[in-house]
């Protein structure tokens, strides 16, 4: 037996102090009350870790909010050199830049999931699923410059000159077409959020119970109707939690945002437009923040994403743990 | 109804349902046809932009890798001859103190949830769902405070601690996924042979669980040697050569970001070579890491 | 579709073989038939070789030991294995006179007028019972109310359902019980009024009780449809059904009918030593 022999090296029973194994190393045999109090101190030493990044976030945003008050939170002006702050522009943008990449990856990262699970050569489906997962493994800043050096330019060449005249280039489609903006942004927290909706739904489908979906074929119906009609139904709350998920993700993205949404903090009016988002605008400012205000009023932006990343994900728990399988759900959270 | 109605109320139904159903059937099936196929579509515009972004990294980034990126420091925008030594040692460094510092707490904080029940795992097991979906950026605002504010400095110690921070809690749920998957007849075979529950998690359950445990640790520094907002303002990347954690160091990502937003065409394409560089380093990592996984799983049990 | 006709005369003349002797035709029309039936999956054959009739307005059942190719045997009647794709369905299998296999009806078409009950209950969980029972007659284009409600209505009533639901027909299907449910689904599969229904292990996984209730309703539904059903159970094939076909695995682990006759006959005195040991319980 391989555990029988790996203990039978060990002296067994009561002596304290050193034992010696095999390769000759002195490793104190440390009681079984030693062994769970250092156990649990790691545990709790970690714990003590987030309560004192929560801490130490809202003791430094406290000036910015003590001073400027609830029109912190409504104020639309940024300006360091009249030290006046206000988070709404950026809050805005955030909620806009992640809506837009929502928008999108709903259809597409269902659809791709029905497709993996319901359609295509079961060969395949592993190949292919492990190719959108590996999506995820791409760093955030590689996904910024492919965003800001070939993305931007077709952007601003061909889709937004096509969005403006089929339009009229009015409303969300006027202004000066740049390539980058809050469009571009949405884009690539589309492509990066991609992989999270596409893994989880996935899961999540793939988990609804054979029976049902043989039921439904062996009443007539077609592939279609029983993927619209009784497979997502019954993946409902799995899939819900999968885009909440995906949202909690997008709003934290910082790096690939910064790199292409114009740094603007001014509201947006246009999709062309620059913009900024809580975590962009923090990215560009916190080093070159010398007056006092200022930096504790980016840290002060900082404990409003916080807040809003971390009811998302609370939300996105709750939804996805009714669901199975471990170790994608660990893919996609990691 | 009477009985003789219900026979013949069940052949008209038949034949009305029949009717209805074979002349919506060419309806139904072209909806079916159509809907999977626009679904195929999006599989294909998911698939899109792995394959843009892989093979412009690729492309542009191979024309920046020579002898010299690898081994000369940077040069000022338009001065040929520039690379990215000090970014590759600064990412070794960074990181591996990191890794240092975060496996041994993130495996131990594994075992600790693996052995506990009730509600005391259940808040550790929150927290480390807290800490995985909070913004990378704020960890790094985190570190400035605790480590560059407090010693007046920006240092590679403080990125460290960032990227560290960011990485337990994977390697906590990775450690405790694959410490659970050690079968209890083990563990419990051990203790009943009298070994304390130190020697028993030494001897038996980590070393069954390394393929899961290597996984994780490997997914983790994978995550940990791509990230840039922890970085910011803590090791904030530099253009000299560094291994002194105490100072500000380069980072690859770091390279990636500074020099991508940059006008020059040279830097953007030492941006390039570094992303594709960064790419490999991650698609090794997590590669490999199935890989031993799969060799140690099958060698192990 | 017309009613299938079985004079031996019009077989030859069609070009199909009769079968052997130890299964001899059974009385009255046929509503389906096998012939020379077999299937395999992925190139290693589950099911051998069969050439079965199933009379009309009849529950015929399919009996053997586990492993012996029943449900195999019974998926093929309304192509569920098309939903596997290492499956290989060879032989003809005809409803009237039309080779469902043939492609001269769809899949989904055939469905409509071959339905089937599964093994463990599966109402689909996210309707009410109302939309269940409704939701192959809405799979298949109908949608005028008045048609809905009264096809729900007189499935429920022939599941032994409706008195106990009519009142809370938007009740969600999963707060009836284990023997409700499967109720629930007999009469979603009645409700579009197939010809036949096939059923697979129906009771296996409910108790005596909800069993006993289910197989009284099976033996009325035979002015409704024709019922095909599998059974491990003896007695159960015994109680519910007037013909029988017995299927044993061989030594080539692929399942092949022995013997098919009127259950009173089969389990008085069969033909095959084979049928014999199996009711005497001397395996299975």
């Amino acid at each position: 037996m391989a555990h029988q022999a790996v203990l039978e090296r060990e002296p067994l029973g009561h002596a304290r102090g050193s034992n010696t194994t095999g390769g000759g190393l002195r490793l104190p045999v440390v009681s079984d009350g030693l062994y769970r109090a250092s156990l649990a101190a790691v545990a709790a030493l970690f714990c003590l870790l987030i309560v004192a990044l929560v801490v130490t976030l809202v003791v430094q945003a406290r000036p910015a909010f003590a001073h400027f008050g609830f029109g912190f939170l409504t104020g639309t002006a940024w300006d360091p050199v009249h030290v006046k702050y206000g988070a709404l522009p950026f809050v805005i943008g955030t909620l806009e830049t992640t809506a837009i990449a929502m928008v999108l990856a709903i259809p597409v990262g269902l659809g791709t999931a029905l497709v993996l699970v319901h359609a295509i050569h079961p060969k395949l489906r592993a190949p292919l699923s492990t190719a959108v997962e590996l999506l995820a493994a791409v760093p955030s800043v590689v996904y910024g410059l492919w965003a800001l050096l070939v993305v931007a330019p077709w952007v601003r060449s061909i889709i937004e000159p096509d969005l403006a005249r089929t339009t009229g280039g009015t409303g969300p489609f006027s202004g000066p077409q740049l390539g980058i903006g809050l469009l571009l942004a949405g884009l690539v927290l589309f492509v990066m959020v991609l992989p999270t909706m596409v893994a989880i739904s996935r899961d999540v489908i793939a988990s609804v119970p054979r029976d049902e979906v043989e039921a439904a074929y062996a009443l007539g119906a077609t592939r279609w109707q029983v993927l619209w009609r009784v497979v997502l139904p019954s993946a409902r709350s799995g899939l819900l939690g999968a885009v909440t998920l995906s949202t909690g993700r997008a709003l934290g993205e910082t790096i690939a945002v910064t790199m292409v949404i114009g740094n603007s903090t001014a509201i947006a009016h246009s999709l062309f437009s620059p913009s900024a988002t809580l975590s962009s605008v923090i990215a560009n400012q916190f080093t070159e923040a010398t007056e006092p205000f200022h930096l504790s009023s980016l840290i002060a932006l900082g404990v409003v994403l916080l807040v809003i990343a971390m009811l998302v994900n609370a939300a996105a728990r709750l939804l996805v743990r009714s669901v199975g399988r471990q170790s994608a759900v660990s893919v996609a959270l990691a | 109804m009477t009985m003789t109605q219900a026979p013949d109320r069940r052949h008209a139904r038949r034949e009305e349902i029949q009717k209805l159903a074979s002349g919506s059937e060419r309806r139904r099936k072209i909806y079916s046809g159509v809907g999977l196929s626009i679904c195929g579509m999006f599989l294909v515009v998911a698939l899109i932009p792995l394959i843009s972004v892989l093979a412009y990294t690729v492309q542009r980034g191979v024309q920046a890798w020579s002898a010299d990126f690898f081994s000369h420091l940077p040069t000022p925008a338009g001065i040929p001859g520039g690379g990215i030594w000090n970014a590759m040692v600064g990412s070794l460094i960074i990181d591996g103190i990191a890794a240092v510092v975060a496996v041994p707490f993130g495996i131990a904080a594994g075992l600790f949830l693996a052995e506990s029940e009730g509600r005391v795992a259940g808040v550790i097991r929150f927290a480390a769902d807290v800490l995985s979906g909070v913004p990378s950026i704020i960890i790094g605002i985190f570190a400035y405070i605790a480590l560059v504010r407090s010693l007046g400095h920006f240092s590679a110690i403080a990125g460290s601690f960032a990227i560290g921070v960011l990485m337990v809690p994977i390697i906590i749920r990775a450690s405790e996924t694959a410490i659970r998957g050690v079968p209890h007849t083990l563990a419990e075979a051990g203790l009943s042979l009298g070994a304390r529950r130190s020697t028993v998690a030494r001897r038996v359950i980590l070393p069954t669980a390394l393929p899961g445990l290597i996984t994780g640790v490997l997914l983790a520094v994978a995550r940990g040697v791509g990230e840039t907002a922890p970085l910011l303002f803590t090791a904030i990347g530099s253009q000299y050569f560094a291994t002194n954690p105490n100072q500000p160091m380069a980072a690859l990502p770091l390279v990636v970001f500074q020099d991508g937003i940059q006008a020059y065409p040279d830097l953007q394409q030492i941006a390039w070579g570094t992303a594709l560089f960064l790419i490999t380093v991650v698609l090794v990592l997590s590669v490999g890491s199935r890989l031993i996984a799969a060799r140690l799983g099958r060698v192990r049990l | 579709m017309t009613e299938a006709m079985t004079d031996p005369r019009m077989e030859k003349q069609l070009g199909m073989e009769t079968e052997k002797a130890l299964t001899p035709r059974p009385p009255g029309n046929s509503v389906m038939r096998l012939r020379n039936v077999a299937v395999a999956f992925g190139g290693r054959t589950a099911v051998h070789d069969v050439t079965l009739d199933f009379p009309e307005h009849q529950v015929t059942a399919l009996i053997g030991p586990s492993g012996s190719g029943k449900t195999t045997l019974l998926r093929t009647l309304n192509r569920m294995h098309d939903l596997t794709r290492s499956a290989q369905v060879t032989g003809q299998v005809m409803l009237g006179d039309v080779d469902v296999y043939g492609g001269s009806i769809s899949p989904t078409l055939l469905r409509s007028q071959v339905g089937m009950v599964f093994q463990r209950p599966n109402p689909f969980p996210t309707m009410s019972i109302y939309d269940n029972v409704v939701a192959g007659l809405r799979f298949n284009g109908a949608r005028r109310k008045g048609l809905l409600d009264e096809a729900a209505e007189s499935a429920l009533k022939s599941a032994v359902l409706w008195d106990s639901v009519k009142d809370r027909l938007k009740a969600h299907a999963s707060m009836l019980s284990g023997g409700e449910q499967q109720r629930l689904c007999i009469a979603r599969s009645l409700a579009v009024e197939p010809r036949v229904l096939l059923m697979d292990e129906p009771t296996s996984s409910l108790d005596p009780q909800a069993t006993k209730r289910i197989e009284e309703l099976v033996t009325e539904l035979k002015t409704r449809v024709s019922v095909i059903i599998v059974t491990h159970n003896m007695q159960q094939a015994v109680r519910v059904s007037d013909y029988c076909a017995f299927l044993l695995m061989g030594d080539d682990r692929a399942g092949q009918l022995i013997e098919a006759a009127p259950t009173t006959k089969l389990f008085e005195h069969p033909d095959d030593e084979r049928t014999l040991d199996y009711i005497s319980g001397r395996f299975g």
